[in-house]
C-alpha cells in the first residue's frame, strides 16, 4: 500500500507525537467518561493547533502543516488507530469542508481572514445546505439572499444543521438568481455570522435522544458583501466541490473504526457465550468479511489517490458500503444482548455516528443501542443510499438520467 | 500488497483476451460445451502450449514459466468472463497443485506434463454427499504388490472424464492419503455426470481394484487437500469476478438501449439501483480476489482467511449479478438462446462447488477462532 511506503518516516513522526502526548494508559476516547470527553477534546485540539497537526495539508502560511494529502490521510489513520479525535466537533465543517473550499475557490482576502481563524477557534463553522423542502434535491433550495447596499440580506430556513449550537458562523447555500431560468446558476454560497438577531437556532431531538441537529431560521439575517465563496452565482460548483471534501479522509479512518467496533462486538459475544450459536458465528463472520472488504478496497482507493487519480463517484460506493453495513453490525450486537437491548443501561456512547469511539466498553447496552439507532441516519445523511445508487449508476455505469 | 497497475498482469490479461477474442466467442463456447470432450483440444493446446498459461505459477525446475498465483488468477478471471470451457481449473489448479504440494519428488514428471498442458489431470476427492473433505472419502486403498489397489467411488470430479491422469484421495488404513492413477489403468470406470453448467464437466469415477501409486507419505492428504481447497476457492472466486463483470456489462448495455414507455429502461431507478448494487459487490470482490491471489505467493499465513472470505462473497456476488442480468433482460434473459442462462448456471454451480457460502463463513469463523 502506497501510504505505507511513501509515508513511512512521516507515519513514525505521527506515532511519536501520539506516544509523547497521549495520557498514560490511554485506551481510546471511548475509555473516557462521556462527561469528561468534551474537556479532553478541547485540550487535545489546542495541542494539535500548536503542533500544526490540526490541518496537516494546509499551507503553513495559514497555520497548516504544509504536508501532502497522503500525509494528511496518514494523520487521520493513525489518530483513528489509537482512538483520539482529529480536532473539535465542528472541524469537519470548518476545516474539511469550508476551509478546503476556500483554499480551492476563495479569494486571497477570504483565505487570510478565515483560514487562520478557523484553526485558532475564532471562526467555528456549521453547514447550511438542506432545507425542509429540499434535502436530496439540493438544486431547488429556496432560501433567498438579496443585496441591500453593501450587505446581503437572507431569508429562509435550513435544517439538519449539525453542531449548530457550538458554532458561531455558518456557510449557507442561497438562491440569489431567478429560480425558473437558472436552477443551478442562481445559487451562491455565503458565509454568515450566527450571533445576530436575524438568525435563530432550534435543536431537533433525534431518534437516539441526542440533539446535535438544529433547524436554522434566517429572517432578514445579514452578512457582508465579499463573503460569497466561488463568486455570486457560483454556489452550485462550490457546494459540489465542498461535498467531495466531506468524504476522502473517511477512506483511511472508517475501516479502523469499524474494526475496533467489531473487536468490541466479538468481546461482547464472547462475554455472553453467544458464539455457541451457529447463526451468530456466521453472521459475525459475514460482518467481519464486509469490514475486511471495506479495508482492502480502501487501501486500493488510497493508493490510486496517492498516485494522483481523483476519487469521484467511487466515494458513493464507499458510502453505500459502510452505511448499509453499519446497522447490520449494531443489529447483531442487539440480537446478542436480547431483552437487555430493550432498555438503556451502562455507559452512553462518546460518539453516536460512525461507531462509538475505540476503547468504549464492549458490554455497554446504551452504547450499542444508541449507536444502532443512529445508524438509521447514516443511510440518509450526506446523500441517501438511493441518491448514492443513482450517482453510481449514472456516473460509473453511464446509465441515462 | 502493491495496488499499482502491474505490467505482468496486464500482459497476461491481454494475451488471454486476444485468444478469447479469436476462439472464445459465445458461439465457440456453445459449440464446445455441446461437444463430446467438453473442451476444445485445439483451444487447450493454444492456451497451454502456445500461451503457456498451464505453466504459470509452476516452479521453473518443474517445467514452469515463472509468474505466480496472482497471474494464474488473471487467466481464470478472463476465462470466467468468457465462460470458456477448459480443464485449466481441474488440471492446473486441482491436480497439479495437489501433486506439487505433496512434497513428493517422484511426481516431477507428472507435474511437468501438467504444466506443459500435454496431460490433463483431475482430483478425485468428493464422495456422493458432496463434502470436499479428505476425512470423508469413501475410496479405500490397500497395498497390492509394489503399489496399491483402490476400491470405491468419487463424485463431482471436475474434468474427470477428460483427464489423462487421476489424483485420488483415498483412505489408507485410517489415514487419508494421496494416490496417482495412470491414464490407462484397469479397474477405473468414468461416468460423465449431467451437469447443470455445461461449460464445466464433471464425472463419477468408480475404482474397482484399480492400481495406484502412493504420492508422498501415508496421511499426507489432509494437509495437501486443505491448501488445494484454499487455492480452489480463490481460483473460483477469480472466475466469479470475471463472470459477474460480463453479466453487469450485458445488463447495463441492455438497459441503455431497451426502450419502454418511451424511455431507456436504464433511466428507471428500479433498474439503476439493481445495477449499482451489483457494481458495489463486484468492486469489493475484485480487490479482495486480487489480494487473496497475491497472498498465495507472498503471505501464505493470510491465505486461509482470505480464501474463505472471497469464496463466500464472490459466490453470492456472482449469483446476484447473474440473477439481475436475467431480470433486467426480461423474457429474453430467460431463454436458452441468450447468454445470461449460461452465466447463471456457472454462478449457481460455482457457488455450491468446493464449499457453499455458509460453509465458508463457518470456516472463516473457525479460522478467526471465534469463541475458541
Amino acid at each position: 500500500m502506497t501510504t505505507q511506503t511513501r509515508g513511512d518516516s512521516f507515519r513514525d513522526e505521527v506515532r511519536e507525537f501520539l506516544r509523547e502526548h497521549l495520557p498514560a494508559g490511554w485506551q481510546g476516547s471511548g475509555g473516557l467518561d462521556p462527561g469528561a470527553y468534551p474537556g479532553f477534546r478541547e485540550h487535545w485540539r489546542a495541542l494539535l493547533v500548536e503542533h500544526r497537526l490540526i490541518a496537516p495539508a494546509w499551507p503553513r502560511e495559514y497555520g497548516g502543516g504544509g504536508h501532502t494529502a497522503v500525509e494528511s490521510a496518514i494523520v487521520a489513520e493513525e489518530f483513528a488507530r489509537v482512538g483520539v479525535p482529529r480536532g473539535g466537533a465542528n472541524d469537519p465543517f470548518g476545516i474539511q469542508m469550508i476551509g478546503n473550499t476556500l483554499l480551492a475557490l476563495g479569494t486571497e482576502e477570504q483565505r487570510r481572514r478565515f483560514l487562520p481563524g478557523i484553526l485558532d477557534g475564532t471562526y467555528v463553522f456549521c453547514q447550511g445546505f438542506s432545507e425542509p423542502g429540499h434535502g436530496s434535491d439540493l438544486s431547488n433550495i429556496t432560501t433567498r439572499a438579496r443585496r441591500e447596499g453593501g450587505e446581503w440580506v437572507i431569508d429562509g430556513q435550513k435544517i439538519w444543521t449539525s453542531n449548530a449550537l457550538t458554532a458561531n458562523w455558518i456557510f449557507v447555500l442561497c438562491r440569489t438568481g431567478d429560480q425558473d431560468t437558472s436552477r443551478y446558476q442562481g445559487l451562491t454560497l455565503l458565509l454568515v455570522p450566527l450571533d445576530q438577531p436575524g438568525v435563530e437556532r432550534r435543536p431537533i431531538r433525534m431518534i437516539n435522544g441526542g440533539d446535535e441537529f438544529c433547524e436554522t431560521f434566517f429572517t432578514g439575517a445579514r452578512t457582508g458583501a465579499g463573503l460569497e465563496v466561488g463568486g455570486v452565482g457560483g454556489g452550485w460548483q462550490a457546494a459540489t466541490r465542498l461535498l467531495t471534501f466531506e468524504r476522502g479522509e473517511t477512506t483511511a479512518t472508517l475501516p479502523v473504526r469499524f474494526r475496533a467496533e467489531l473487536d468490541r462486538l466479538r468481546t461482547l459475544i464472547e462475554l455472553r457465550g453467544a458464539f455457541a450459536d451457529p447463526l451468530v458465528r456466521r453472521d459475525f463472520a459475514w460482518c467481519w468479511s464486509r469490514v475486511e472488504l471495506m479495508r482492502l478496497n480502501g487501501q486500493r482507493n488510497l493508493a490510486r489517490w496517492a498516485q494522483g487519480e481523483s476519487i469521484g463517484a467511487e466515494s458513493s460506493l464507499e458510502k453505500l458500503w459502510w452505511s448499509e453495513l453499519h446497522g447490520k453490525i449494531t443489529g447483531l450486537a442487539c440480537r446478542v444482548l436480547g431483552a437487555e437491548a430493550t432498555t438503556y443501561s451502562g455507559q452512553d456512547p462518546v460518539s453516536y455516528f460512525l461507531c462509538d469511539e475505540p476503547g468504549a466498553p464492549a458490554d455497554s447496552v446504551s452504547s450499542w443501542v444508541k449507536v444502532h439507532l443512529s445508524t438509521l441516519g447514516e443511510t440518509i445523511a450526506a446523500g441517501t443510499s438511493e441518491i448514492q445508487r443513482n450517482i453510481v449508476a449514472e456516473r460509473l455505469l453511464g446509465l441515462p438520467r | 500488497m502493491d495496488f499499482s497497475t502491474d505490467q505482468d498482469h496486464e500482459s497476461v490479461r491481454s494475451s488471454v483476451r486476444g485468444f478469447l477474442t479469436r476462439s472464445g466467442t459465445e458461439a465457440d463456447v456453445r459449440r464446445i460445451m455441446e461437444s463430446e470432450p467438453g473442451h476444445d483440444p485445439d483451444g487447450w493446446a493454444a492456451l497451454g502450449k502456445r500461451l503457456g498459461v498451464t505453466a504459470i505459477g509452476v516452479p521453473e525446475e518443474l517445467g514452469g514459466a515463472g509468474f505466480g498465483f496472482a497471474e494464474l488468477a488473471i487467466v481464470l478471471e478472463e476465462l470466467g468472463t468468457a465462460l470458456y470451457p477448459s480443464p485449466l481449473f481441474g488440471s492446473r489448479v486441482l491436480a497439479a497443485e495437489a501433486l506439487m504440494r505433496s512434497g513428493d519428488e517422484r511426481v516431477a514428471d507428472e507435474v511437468a506434463a501438467l504444466a506443459d498442458g500435454e496431460t490433463i489431470g483431475c482430483l478425485a476427492l468428493s464422495e456422493h454427499s458432496g463434502a470436499w473433505r479428505p476425512d470423508r472419502v469413501s475410496v479405500k486403498a490397500t497395498p497390492a504388490g509394489d503399489g496399491y489397489s483402490l476400491e470405491g467411488r468419487a463424485s463431482f470430479v471436475v474434468d474427470g472424464a477428460a483427464a489423462d491422469l487421476v489424483v485420488v484421495v483415498a483412505d489408507l488404513a485410517g489415514e487419508p492419503s494421496l494416490f496417482l492413477v495412470p491414464p490407462d489403468a484397469e479397474g477405473l470406470e468414468r461416468e460423465p455426470l449431467q451437469t447443470v453448467d455445461l461449460t464445466r464437466r464433471q464425472a463419477r469415477l468408480t475404482f474397482d481394484g484399480c492400481p495406484a501409486r502412493l504420492v508422498g507419505t501415508p496421511g499426507t492428504a489432509p494437509r495437501v487437500v486443505a491448501s488445494v481447497l484454499d487455492l480452489a476457492a480463490i481460483a473460483l472466486a477469480a472466475e466469479q469476478v470475471g463472470g459477474a463483470q460480463r453479466c453487469l456489462d450485458l445488463a447495463v448495455d441492455h438497459a441503455k438501449t431497451r426502450v419502454q414507455f418511451g424511455r431507456p429502461i436504464g433511466s428507471f431507478q428500479a433498474v439503476k439501483h439493481k445495477c449499482a448494487d451489483v457494481l458495489l459487490e463486484l468492486d469489493a470482490a475484485r480487490t479482495a480476489v486480487r489480494t487473496a491471489a497475491w497472498s498465495v505467493d507472498n503471505a501464505p499465513d493470510e491465505v486461509p482467511v482470505l480464501a474463505s472470505l472471497v469464496k463466500a462473497h464472490c459466490s453470492e456476488m456472482y449469483e446476484l449479478a447473474a440473477r439481475e442480468c436475467i431480470q433486467i433482460h426480461g423474457g429474453m434473459g430467460f431463454t436458452w438462446e441468450y447468454a445470461a442462462q449460461l452465466y447463471f448456471k456457472r454462478a449457481h454451480s460455482s457457488a455450491l462447488m468446493f464449499g457453499t457460502p455458509d460453509h465458508h463463513r463457518e470456516a472463516l469463523a473457525d479460522r478467526l477462532k471465534l469463541g475458541a
